[in-house]
């Protein structure tokens, strides 16, 4: 299982999506490392087609994909919780479902 | 930038009815946009000391490159305070970014309270938590409370958390 997180440095989120991915892949015993992937300029979103930060894909797939249409470019995501808050990261049961899928 | 104690900036910015909206003092001058998670999560209680200190001035201001963030567009702010049914403040488009720079604005929310003499007296972010709506912007409100008491401010300055300005290249 390849697990990555996509960041940028505009937006503070990144080290909280970190944390909570490590600490749901330990409690899943999914072995894998997270590669992070530091997004510098717009031209390098449009080719790694990242949809803003932070942005976590297994196995290639985002684990919320993004909508139709959506831009590639510097910014910072907009997650909703499943409690229908608004969040700079996704909820840790999206991640946990996500991260189960593929260890299951 | 200002510090503590220094002189805010004075400006006038239109809002989102085209209108040019003046700074006047006591004020409240947060810089916030669209398209922000922090700034979307702090935007209720925001609105919401708005509304309880109706005799402070507060100004939303949107300083943001709407050419690279087209959600932070003047017509897109105009489509979300059209869709709110009307804000509790004007909300302004700083297109040159002059306002942002003047007051040294780092991130969406970063909030600047002003006392009537024009002094700036707190800056930092709204509450601790973005995620507790709990919070009621507590540090936003102590700082008003405080100031309009005539009283030292305890918490005059604390680090604004939320998205980078997106400045024009």
């Amino acid at each position: 299982m390849t697990v990555e997180l996509l960041w940028w440095e505009g937006c503070p989120s990144h080290p909280k999506a970190l944390a909570d991915l490590e600490r749901i892949l330990r409690e899943e015993g999914a072995p894998a490392e997270v590669k992070r992937v530091e997004i510098e300029d717009d031209e390098q979103a449009r080719r790694e087609r990242f949809p803003g930060s932070p942005t976590i894909r297994i196995d290639g797939e985002d684990i919320v994909p993004p909508g139709e249409g959506e831009p590639y470019s510097l910014t910072c995501r907009v997650y909703r919780l499943r409690n229908g808050r608004v969040s700079p990261v996704p909820d840790p049961e999206d991640v946990r479902d996500a991260v189960r899928s593929r260890v299951a | 930038m200002i510090g503590i104690g220094g002189r805010a900036p004075e400006f006038e910015l239109p809002d989102t009815d085209g209108e040019p909206q003046a700074f006047e003092t006591p004020a409240v001058v947060i810089f916030t946009c669209n398209h922000c998670p922090y700034a979307l999560a702090w935007h209720d209680r925001l609105m919401e000391v708005a509304r309880d200190y109706a005799d402070v001035h507060f100004y939303a201001i949107n300083p943001n490159d709407a050419e690279r963030y087209p959600r932070d567009s003047f017509e897109a702010m105009k489509e979300r305070v059209r869709g709110d049914g009307g804000w509790p403040m004007p909300y302004m488009h700083d297109a040159t970014q002059e306002v942002a720079r003047a007051y040294g604005a780092k991130t969406t929310p970063d909030v600047f309270v002003v006392d009537s003499g024009g002094a700036l007296r707190y800056r930092g972010a709204p509450d601790v938590d973005y995620q507790d709506d709990s919070l009621r912007a507590d540090w936003l409100r102590e700082a008003l409370d405080q100031m309009l008491a005539g009283e030292e401010i305890a918490r005059p300055e604390t680090d604004p958390v939320g998205c980078s300005v997106k400045w024009r290249r």
